[in-house]
């Protein structure tokens, strides 16, 4: 019986943590989509996530940074090699903005956005700005999200399960 | 007939992805696989055009981002839509009207806006569905027992095939079981196990036309063509889809020759009809520099394929590709008499080819009055699965192109023009099959008119097989076909080629084509810069023609490696 209690009480105690967890998660999650580091289009990209695939979330954003890291290059290349050719600048950063919409990288996508307006205004000044802001924002929102990942990783099995509802 | 279970969700539609994206394509992977959908990606476009032609009826649907770095999504669009027949959706980041409508104007059967969402996704079955009742369509009302059996083929191929039945595990493994026995059938005989498919040959297609004409474009109709043309075997079906594509193709003519006729005057084109303009589809754009042929450089599509296949011009001399120094030097203008074999050799002949299209300089007005001149004259179709012997002589690249009204060729195709992504790369991939199939098409260069587009679209896949053997030199980087018949190298050079057009793109795709790869052309072959604008040409032909040859070329690849010289004429337009 008294085995049988504190089976019990181990079961509350899991029980508490899970929902400790998922209320972390929720709160940071909240608080990115609140500050507008991330849209929904994260959430949907969580959701995906089911048992043939645990980590989707995270390697989607995985690939999203290594790729990022490709565009980045041909952006900066294209700003030293072409210098004004807004035309070439824009298609890659369109290529950069429909890599930040996959993953629901709502600032960085801004960044993106008003990099092409500067870009339609001739103003390279205002493109070169807008390019480093894009950078910026890239920093920090990797290191938010690599510190979420980790949350969901110490939480193991039980914050994988605790997924916010969409 | 009964379709099945219309009710049940097509659990099991074989989808294509294409987005350079990598972070795209595992989202969108997985949300179709969460639809139930079979799903297969692709990271290029030029491999994903590779890839549905080695397995033709192994997809339903294709989603294809606009904006992709080896090839403009539009341009894929069109050849998957006229070499494949699939209902293709188009996606991209930006939803500009002008996007939209471009893809709408290419055909695509629909387009989403990134981020992409899943319930958009587990519709899209409705446009595999919406194309299967228009095919079905085009059989009804047909008094024709063949038409029937076409018919009911058809939907036993789409109830066979599960498309629409219940997902249960009998039901899938029957699909597969069937989808197996199919594919022997489907790539052996290149006809579809859902409809039989008819070549277009430039014989063919040159009854058709006639039968067309006699009859009075107005009061056209399937079955009136049909009695005409008598050639047994041939369904009201068969021709009531062709004149489908052909009224199509003539709408776009017709508005292409509107913008071109603002300064050309050179032809004296008797033949205007119902072939105006041939509208590749891009917006036309004006070149300076029009030659004396007053044609006006529009969008390169239709100039060139225009100006390949204009049979008027034939007595203007116009050779179209070979005013392009081609590797030998020869001057392109030497091959312009539709008799006399083409000074300049295949490669040359290749080449001008290439340039041809892509001469901004030209008059790609002119080449579109040919090309309209060419519907209403009469080529002489060639039964396309008979692969006649090519006329080598007067048939290789160039001469038969000589033949073919030429636009003015007179200018060097300047680079800097290119309106679009590299059609070349269209071409290119095109040519993927056997260019020996072109030795087929019948040399009869004069009646050619209409083929002029299709044949353009062949020679230029022709040539670009033939550069590739001969000018490859060009690495791409890109290069992810595996070649076939070694064409592969060509298809990058013409790639990169196109890709080094890009000056003047004005879309966004054009500029983000890098030239990293241009490298690989030879000084020789910096005519081709004009790629964007031949490829353009080409992209219409291509499609078209690549229909015909294409299935000339998986049906027979034993063919001949004569070069083909108007092949594309019949099956080109409308395979």
């Amino acid at each position: 019986m008294w085995i049988a209690c504190a089976h019990r009480g181990n079961q509350i105690a899991c029980a508490r943590k899970m929902l400790t967890f998922a209320i972390q998660k929720l709160e940071y999650l909240e608080l990115h989509l609140r500050l507008g580091y991330l849209d929904e289009q994260f959430c949907q990209v969580e959701d995906l996530q089911d048992e043939a695939s645990l980590n989707f979330a995270e390697e989607v954003v995985t690939l999203f940074f290594k790729d990022f890291a490709r565009l980045i290059s041909n952006i900066e290349q294209a700003l030293v090699k072409y210098p004004k050719d807004f035309n070439k600048w824009d298609a890659y950063m369109q290529q950069l903005k429909g890599s930040c919409s996959s993953i629901g990288a709502s600032r960085m996508k801004s960044e993106c956005m008003s990099f092409r307006d500067y870009r339609g205004q001739g103003n390279v000044e205002g493109c070169m700005k807008s390019f480093q802001k894009v950078k910026r924002e890239h920093g920090a929102l990797r290191q938010k999200l690599e510190a979420y990942f980790q949350l969901l990783r110490q939480a193991g099995p039980a914050g994988a399960a605790t997924r916010p509802a969409m | 007939m009964a379709l099945a279970d219309a009710t049940a969700f097509p659990y099991g539609l074989r989808v294509l992805v294409v987005d350079d994206d990598p972070t795209w394509l595992k989202i969108l992977e997985k949300m179709l696989r969460k639809c139930s959908y079979e799903v297969t990606t692709c990271g290029l476009a030029s491999v994903a055009l590779q890839i549905l032609r080695e397995r033709r009826n192994k997809f339903d649907i294709v989603i294809s981002d606009v904006n992709m770095p080896d090839m403009d999504g539009f341009k894929l669009l069109e050849h998957i839509g006229l070499e494949m027949d699939l209902p293709v959706i188009m996606m991209s980041i930006d939803g500009e009207t002008s996007r939209v409508m471009k893809g709408v104007q290419h055909g695509a059967c629909d387009y989403l806006l990134k981020p992409v969402r899943m319930k958009e996704l587990r519709n899209i079955w409705q446009h595999v569905y919406r194309k299967k009742m228009h095919e079905v369509k085009e059989i009804e009302g047909n008094d024709s027992c063949d038409d029937l059996q076409i018919f009911r083929n058809g939907c036993e191929g789409l109830e066979e095939r599960g498309l629409f039945m219940r997902a249960d595990s009998d039901t899938m493994r029957k699909r597969k079981d069937v989808d197996k026995d199919h594919a022997d059938q489907d790539s052996s005989d290149g006809a579809t196990v859902k409809k039989a498919r008819v070549v277009w040959s430039v014989d063919l297609h040159q009854k058709f036309v006639n039968a067309v004409n006699q009859i009075g474009f107005d009061k056209v109709g399937p079955k009136k063509i049909l009695d005409l043309m008598n050639v047994p075997g041939l369904t009201r079906e068969n021709v009531a889809s062709h004149l489908q594509k052909y009224r199509l193709y003539l709408s776009r003519l017709q508005k292409q020759n509107e913008e071109r006729i603002m300064g050309a005057t050179r032809q004296d084109y008797s033949h205007k009809g119902p072939s105006d303009n041939l509208n590749l589809r891009n917006s036309f754009q004006e070149q300076p520099g029009n030659g004396a042929n007053g044609f006006q450089h529009s969008s390169q599509k239709i100039q060139a394929q225009s100006n390949m296949l204009d049979p008027h011009l034939e007595d203007t001399k116009i050779v179209v590709p070979l005013k392009v120094p081609d590797k030998n030097g020869t001057p392109v203008s030497d091959v312009i008499d539709p008799q006399s074999v083409t000074s300049a050799s295949p490669l040359g002949g290749v080449l001008s080819f290439e340039r041809m299209p892509l001469n901004q300089d030209r008059k790609p007005s002119e080449t579109m009055i040919l090309e309209c001149q060419s519907w209403s004259g009469s080529v002489p179709p060639k039964q396309f699965m008979q692969y006649p012997k090519h006329n080598h002589e007067r048939c290789d690249l160039l001469g038969d192109y000589s033949c073919l009204p030429k636009p003015d060729l007179e200018h060097p195709i300047t680079p800097g023009h290119l309106y679009a992504p590299p059609p070349l790369v269209s071409m290119s991939c095109s040519m993927e099959g056997d260019i020996r199939d072109f030795s087929d098409v019948k040399p009869d260069l004069l009646g050619c008119m209409k083929s002029l587009s299709p044949a353009l679209t062949c020679t230029v896949d022709s040539i670009s097989a033939q550069l590739s053997d001969s000018v490859v030199t060009s690495t791409n980087s890109d290069q992810k076909f595996s070649s076939v018949e070694g064409l592969s190298s060509g298809k990058d050079c013409h790639f990169d080629q196109a890709r080094n057009q890009t000056p003047l793109l004005t879309s966004e795709e054009a500029s983000t084509i890098c030239g990293t790869d241009l490298a690989c052309l030879p000084d020789d072959l910096s005519g081709y810069q004009l790629g964007l604008n031949g490829i353009d040409l080409f992209q219409c032909n291509d499609a078209m023609m690549l229909h015909g040859l294409q299935n000339n070329w998986y049906d027979d690849p034993e063919l001949s490696s004569e070069i083909m010289e108007f092949p594309l004429l019949d099956g080109c337009l409308f395979a």
